[in-house]
């Protein structure tokens, strides 16, 4: 196998579901072998739609998808035993127990792990004898990716793998997210948590309304995004009494109440010219907040977009 | 190469089949009614049986109540049963999460089904020793004939299982979507009454029925009466039913729930 093939290539994809609601209108991107690769949205964004289409649980509607230079759907028998899936919302009898759910599962895949190795990596050991409905929803999550595990996949594809957990199993799944892409899996994730893609996506594609918003690295996406400085104005100063804002290299501001919020791409020039000014007029500013442009920002603002739309 | 591949879909079939079976053993409800329902109706049929003119038929007591028994066997244990086990894993999401392994959709529905087709092939058995014992019912005189109306019996209801699961949306309401075919097959497919004793026309509309020939087949075999011309008939209906199972489970089965 080349190494430098896309594992998994999405051309111009499109999902209508029954009832004629077009999910997902024209996607493409590519996923590079031994990438983490995180699909970022709202609720309804499509997220879900474009995952299960990867996995071959339905055909599209258009467009093209390759997992591992295959169709996923067509040509299941090609795809499926390189590949490792987490739903959502895990499947699984709420009558057997976390062992036998596991071994249930580690017979109907080829290669598999021991299934006691599987539940060790997620840390369900000592659950095994414990029935699923007894299982809190980390735990669930948690099964449910010990499964998608078993077959030591070469493409793991897990939808929203930490909605659920708490903080210490975020960390602990994003971990064993990190070792496996530096074993060499290639990780399509979908999350709604910002860090988690900023933290673990070494790139990423933000959906909105069934199409890409805007992909690339996490420091790409941010980049395009302003910085943004917020302070309160002095008692007795207005708005006027700043510098020319333009001059500074401010994009836009808006006042609320006596709070201004200025965006800019020059965030040190701006900072520097607002604190010289109250340095010399002796005002302190109250509530001065700088930040750099960051993810947030560039998926609240195009979360906005549904509003002004 | 198809030899290991077929030994892989025997694997996950075992492993699948393998955890249903556990599952059955953890269900009160499945075993009372897939094991002692069939087993205890036809105690009931027999006090039926025992006040029919059956002079002229070439029938007896035993040989309307085994048929009959193993009929309630294959709907009660098999058709109803799996009616609730497909639509259980469909809502539980367990349907959609195997669909997303290298099991097949033909190997997700084999494993579920085999352990309801199991328990319906042991109490055929079962029943089948216990009426030869219990009601002097003669060995069979063409067993094969029976042995073959039992596999397409399983097949069928195995498949209308299936396909009945489809049009129903919970658990609680396969008890209700089930019933036409229990009650149809009950009354019209020679299981409580012989189609003997029925007149000729709504003998041959009966005959279509999906479970009349599997009854027909089994009863032949024990009274050896059937020519192979007789044979036939019986046999292409439940093939023709078996062909429409599949059929009709590979276009509208579903495997997850509706959203």
């Amino acid at each position: 196998m080349d190494t430098n093939t896309n594992v998994i290539e999405v051309t111009d994809l499109r999902r209508v579901y029954g009832g004629g609601f077009e999910a997902v209108r024209g996607i493409s991107f590519s996923v590079a072998r031994g990438e983490v690769f995180a699909l970022l949205g709202t609720n309804g964004a499509g997220k879900t739609s474009t995952v299960e289409l990867l996995e071959g649980l339905a055909p599209p509607a258009g467009g093209r998808v390759r997992v591992l230079g295959h169709d996923p759907y067509a040509e299941r028998a090609a795809v499926r035993p390189r590949t490792g899936v987490m739903l959502q919302e895990g499947g699984f009898p709420s009558e057997l127990t976390v062992a036998e759910t596991a071994r249930m599962w580690a017979g109907c895949v080829s290669g598999a792990r021991p299934p006691a190795e599987a539940l060790e990596l997620v840390g369900l050991v000592r659950r095994s004898d414990v029935r699923v409905k007894q299982l809190s929803g980390g735990e669930r999550r948690r099964l449910d990716l010990a499964l998608a595990l078993l077959g030591r996949p070469e493409v793991l594809f897990l939808d929203e793998p930490t909605t659920g957990l708490d903080a210490e199993g975020r960390r602990d799944t994003w971990e064993l997210v990190r070792a496996l892409r530096d074993s060499g899996t290639t990780v399509l994730l979908t999350t709604h948590y910002l860090e988690e893609a900023e933290g673990l996506a070494d790139r990423l594609a933000i959906l909105h309304e069934g199409r890409i918003a805007v992909t690339g690295t996490p420091a790409e996406v941010t980049a395009g995004q302003p910085s943004r400085i917020s302070f309160e104005l002095p008692e007795g100063y207005f708005l006027g009494g700043l510098p020319p804002l333009g001059e500074l290299g401010v994009l836009s501001h808006e006042v609320d109440g006596r709070v201004v919020r200025l965006r800019t791409r020059e965030l040190q020039r701006v900072a520097t010219e607002v604190l010289v000014w109250a340095s010399r007029a002796g005002v302190e500013l109250r509530g001065l907040d700088v930040r750099s442009a960051s993810l947030e920002e560039a998926f609240l603002g195009i979360a906005a977009q549904e509003v002004g739309a | 190469m198809s030899a290991m591949a077929d030994r892989m879909a025997a694997g996950r079939v075992k492993a699948l089949a393998r955890a249903e079976l556990t599952l059955f053993g953890r269900s009160k409800g499945m075993i009372v009614t897939a094991v002692f329902v069939p087993l205890v109706l036809p105690v009931s049929v027999r006090t039926v049986a025992e006040d029919m003119d059956l002079k002229g038929t070439g029938l007896n007591v035993g040989t309307v109540v085994l048929p009959g028994a193993i009929g309630f066997s294959l709907l009660f244990a098999v058709y109803s049963a799996l009616v609730g086990v497909y639509v259980g894993r469909r809502e539980e999401l367990v349907l959609k999460r195997l669909r997303t392994g290298e099991l097949r959709d033909g190997e997700i529905l084999a494993g579920t089904a085999l352990p309801a087709v199991t328990t319906g092939l042991v109490q055929s058995l079962v029943l089948a020793v216990a009426c030869t014992v219990l009601l002097d019912v003669p060995a069979p005189k063409a067993p094969h004939l029976a042995v073959l109306g039992l596999l397409l019996g399983l097949a069928v209801c195995a498949l209308l299982a299936a396909v009945t699961a489809s049009v129903t949306r919970t658990v609680e309401s396969a008890q209700v979507t089930a019933l036409p075919l229990v009650m149809v097959a009950m009354v019209g497919s020679g299981m409580t009454v012989p189609l003997e004793l029925l007149p000729d026309r709504m003998a041959s509309v009966c005959e279509l029925l999906p479970l009349t020939p599997v009854i027909t087949l089994i009863r032949g075999g024990w009274t050896g009466e059937l020519s192979v011309y007789e044979t036939i008939g019986p046999v292409l209906t439940a093939l023709a039913w078996t062909a429409a199972g599949v059929f009709a489970v590979g276009r509208w089965f579903r495997w997850e729930p509706r959203r």
